[in-house]
C-alpha cells in the first residue's frame, strides 16, 4: 500500500498548489464566498418575518449558514480530485511515487482553508446585520474547532466523492447531498416545527449537532452533550471518508 | 558501449480488461540509449505496455523490468527511474509554467531554491522562457505538449516514455516536438514512444517494434522492416472488378496491398524487368486485364499493413519473431 503513504514534503507541496488554484479560481472562490452571504440574507430577510424562533432570527440562523458555507466549499474539492483524475495529472503525480494521501490531503487542506475564510467572512456579515455572539473566548475556541472538525470531515468526503465520479460535473452532482444535508436540520428552523418522520431524522442527523453546538457556544446557552455528539459524528464521517478513498482509490487509478 | 541491463525488458506480459485481453504474451527489449518506437493501431497494446511499464497499471501475468528493476516489486525503485508523458499534457491550467515545474521539481526532493533554478532551466531549454509566468491555460497546443515534456524530465529521469506525444499537434508544432526528442535521446536519455504514424517512427525511431493484437509482429530499424517486408511491390490496375477478382484468386497469398476502390493489387517484385514482366504473363495472359503498372518503393506504412492486415498469429509467423 505504498500508495497510501502520506510524505510530509509532498503533502505540503500538494497544499500549496492546491491552496494556489483555488486562489486562481475566481469564479469557484466567488461563488463559495458569495453564495452563502446571499443565501443568509435571503433567510434573514425574506424568510426571517415569518420564522419564529424565539429570537431574533440572524442569531438563529448563523451556525446553519455556517455549515450551508462549508457544504459549498466542499463540492469544489469533490470537483478537483476528478480533474486530476481525468486530466492525467494524478498519473503524473503516481509516476513520480507521490502518494494518494498526500494528493489528497493538499485537496482537503485547500478546502479547509478555503471555508474558513469564507467563515470569516460570513461572520462578518452576520455581525453587520445584527448577529451578536457572547463574549466568550474559550467558548468561541470550542466553537471553531467543532467548525473545523466538520469542515475536515465534509472535505474529505468530497474528495472521496471526487474518486468515486467519472467526469468532473457528476462530481459537482455528489456534493448536492451535503450541501443538502443542513437544510433537514435545525439549521433555518426549529425541528418542533417539522412532521414527525421529518423530525426523526433532522434529530439523528450529523448536521444538527453541530449547529447546535455553535449555536450553544457562540450565544453562550447550555451545549448538554451537542459538542461531543458532534465531535462523534464528524470523527466517524472523516474515518469513513478516509476509509472509502483508501479503497477507492487503487480501484479507481488501475 | 551498452553496459548493465537493458532499458526495457518485457517477458510474456499478459494484461486482459475483463474479457478483452489487451497483451498476450509480449516479449521485447529495448537496449539503453536512443530513441524506439512502439508502432502499432488503436488498441494494438502500445498504451497498456507503456502504462505497465511507468507502474501505473500492473500485469496479469510475465514480467517487466526498466533498468533491471521489475516494475511490481521495485515499483519506487523504477518510478526514481523513469517518467511518463501521457496522451494528455498533465500541467495545472490555474498554475503558471514556472509554478508547475517547480512544484514537480520539489515533487523530486529538491529545494525550493535549486527547484526554482531546475524549473527556468528547462523553461529556457524548451523555448518557453517567454511563457514561463503565464498560466498554462493561455499556452497554445504546442506549448502544453513542450511544458509537458519539460515537466517530465524533471526529475532528471534515465528512461522516458511518451505516449503518441504528437497525437492532436498541427505539423509545425511536431516538427518542433520532434527536434525536442531528438535532443532528449543526445543527452542519454533512452526515450520509448508509441505511434500511429509511420512517418514519425521513421523519423525519430533508431528502432522500431510493431505491435499487433498484443504481441510483437516485427522489430528493426527502419530500413529493416522495409527490407524485410516488402523492398518494391508491382501494384497493377486492372481494367474491371472482375479481373482484378481473378487476379487476386491466381495469386492468392501473394498478394501484399489491395485497393478495390481504384481496381489494384501489389505483389512483391525485385523491380527487374524479367520478372515484372513473368509477373505480367502470369496474372494476366491475355494481356487484356491490366491497363496500368507502376514498380513502388516500400514505405513503412507497407511493411505495416503486411504485418497488421493480417491476424496476429500470422502476422508473427510471417515475421519469423
Amino acid at each position: 500500500m505504498s500508495e497510501l503513504t502520506l510524505r510530509p514534503m509532498h503533502a505540503a507541496v500538494m497544499v500549496g498548489r492546491c491552496v494556489r488554484l483555488s486562489r486562481r479560481n475566481v469564479d469557484a472562490l466567488l461563488t463559495s464566498l458569495l453564495l452563502p452571504v446571499i443565501l443568509m440574507l435571503l433567510f434573514v430577510f425574506l424568510f426571517g418575518g415569518a420564522i419564529d424562533t424565539g429570537s431574533a432570527y440572524v442569531t438563529y440562523v448563523v451556525p446553519g449558514v455556517l455549515l450551508l458555507c462549508a457544504g459549498f466549499g466542499a463540492a469544489g474539492t469533490a470537483v478537483s480530485v476528478t480533474t486530476d483524475l481525468t486530466n492525467g495529472m494524478i498519473e503524473r503525480l503516481r509516476t513520480m511515487d507521490v502518494g494518494a494521501t498526500s494528493i489528497l490531503a493538499g485537496h482537503v487542506v485547500a478546502s479547509v482553508a478555503r471555508n474558513t475564510v469564507s467563515t470569516v467572512l460570513v461572520l462578518g456579515v452576520a455581525v453587520a446585520i445584527g448577529f451578536r455572539p457572547a463574549v466568550a473566548p474559550l467558548r468561541w475556541l470550542a466553537a471553531a474547532g467543532v467548525l473545523l472538525l466538520f469542515l475536515l470531515a465534509v472535505s474529505w468526503l468530497s474528495a472521496a466523492f471526487g474518486l468515486l465520479a467519472r467526469t468532473p460535473e457528476a462530481a459537482n452532482g455528489y456534493t448536492f447531498l451535503v450541501m443538502f444535508l443542513p437544510y433537514p436540520s435545525s439549521a433555518f428552523v426549529p425541528v418542533e416545527t417539522m412532521p414527525g418522520w421529518l423530525r426523526g431524522f433532522a434529530e439523528h442527523q450529523p448536521v444538527t449537532p453541530v449547529i447546535e453546538s455553535l449555536r450553544g457556544l457562540l450565544l453562550d446557552t447550555p451545549v448538554g452533550t451537542a459538542p461531543t455528539r458532534a465531535a462523534a459524528w464528524c470523527l466517524a464521517l472523516l474515518a469513513l471518508a478516509v476509509l472509502l478513498s483508501a479503497l477507492l482509490f487503487p480501484r479507481r487509478v488501475a | 558501449m551498452v553496459h548493465g541491463p537493458p532499458a526495457v525488458e518485457l517477458v510474456d506480459l499478459r494484461k486482459s480488461f475483463g474479457e478483452h485481453v489487451v497483451l498476450d504474451g509480449l516479449s521485447l527489449r529495448v537496449p539503453t540509449g536512443g530513441v524506439h518506437a512502439l508502432l502499432g493501431q488503436n488498441g494494438a497494446g502500445k498504451t497498456t505496455t507503456v502504462r505497465i511499464l511507468a507502474t501505473l497499471t500492473r500485469p496479469d501475468s510475465g514480467t517487466a523490468r526498466v533498468a533491471g528493476h521489475d516494475v511490481v516489486r521495485e515499483r519506487r525503485r523504477v518510478r526514481r527511474t523513469i517518467s511518463l508523458a501521457g496522451q494528455h499534457a498533465a500541467l495545472d491550467d490555474g498554475q503558471t509554467g514556472v509554478e508547475n515545474l517547480t512544484m514537480l521539481a520539489r515533487l523530486t526532493g529538491l529545494r525550493a531554491p535549486a527547484a526554482r533554478a531546475r524549473a527556468a532551466a528547462l523553461l529556457d531549454r524548451f523555448d518557453l522562457a517567454d511563457a514561463a509566468g503565464r498560466q498554462v491555460v493561455t499556452y497554445s497546443g504546442g506549448m502544453r505538449r513542450r511544458l509537458d515534456l519539460a515537466a517530465s524530465l524533471v526529475g532528471a529521469p534515465s528512461v522516458i516514455f511518451l505516449d503518441e506525444p504528437t497525437t492532436g499537434l498541427d505539423p509545425r508544432s511536431r516538427q518542433a516536438l520532434w527536434e525536442v526528442i531528438g535532443e532528449l535521446s543526445g543527452a542519454g536519455v533512452t526515450v520509448l514512444l508509441t505511434t500511429q504514424y509511420l512517418e514519425e517512427a521513421d523519423r525519430l525511431a533508431d528502432q522500431i517494434m510493431v505491435l499487433h493484437g498484443g504481441g510483437l509482429v516485427a522489430e528493426g530499424t527502419a530500413a529493416d522492416l522495409k527490407r524485410r517486408f516488402g523492398a518494391q511491390r508491382l501494384e497493377l490496375t486492372w481494367r474491371d472488378a472482375a479481373g482484378l477478382a481473378e487476379a487476386a484468386r491466381r495469386l492468392g497469398a501473394r498478394v501484399t496491398h489491395r485497393e478495390p476502390a481504384r481496381l489494384a493489387l501489389s505483389v512483391a517484385t525485385d523491380g527487374s524487368a524479367p520478372q515484372v514482366r513473368s509477373l505480367l504473363d502470369e496474372v494476366d495472359p491475355d494481356r487484356h486485364g491490366v491497363v496500368r503498372f507502376t514498380v513502388r518503393e516500400a514505405t513503412l506504412d507497407d511493411v505495416f499493413f503486411t504485418l497488421t492486415d493480417r491476424p496476429a498469429s500470422a502476422a508473427r509467423e510471417v515475421a519469423g519473431v
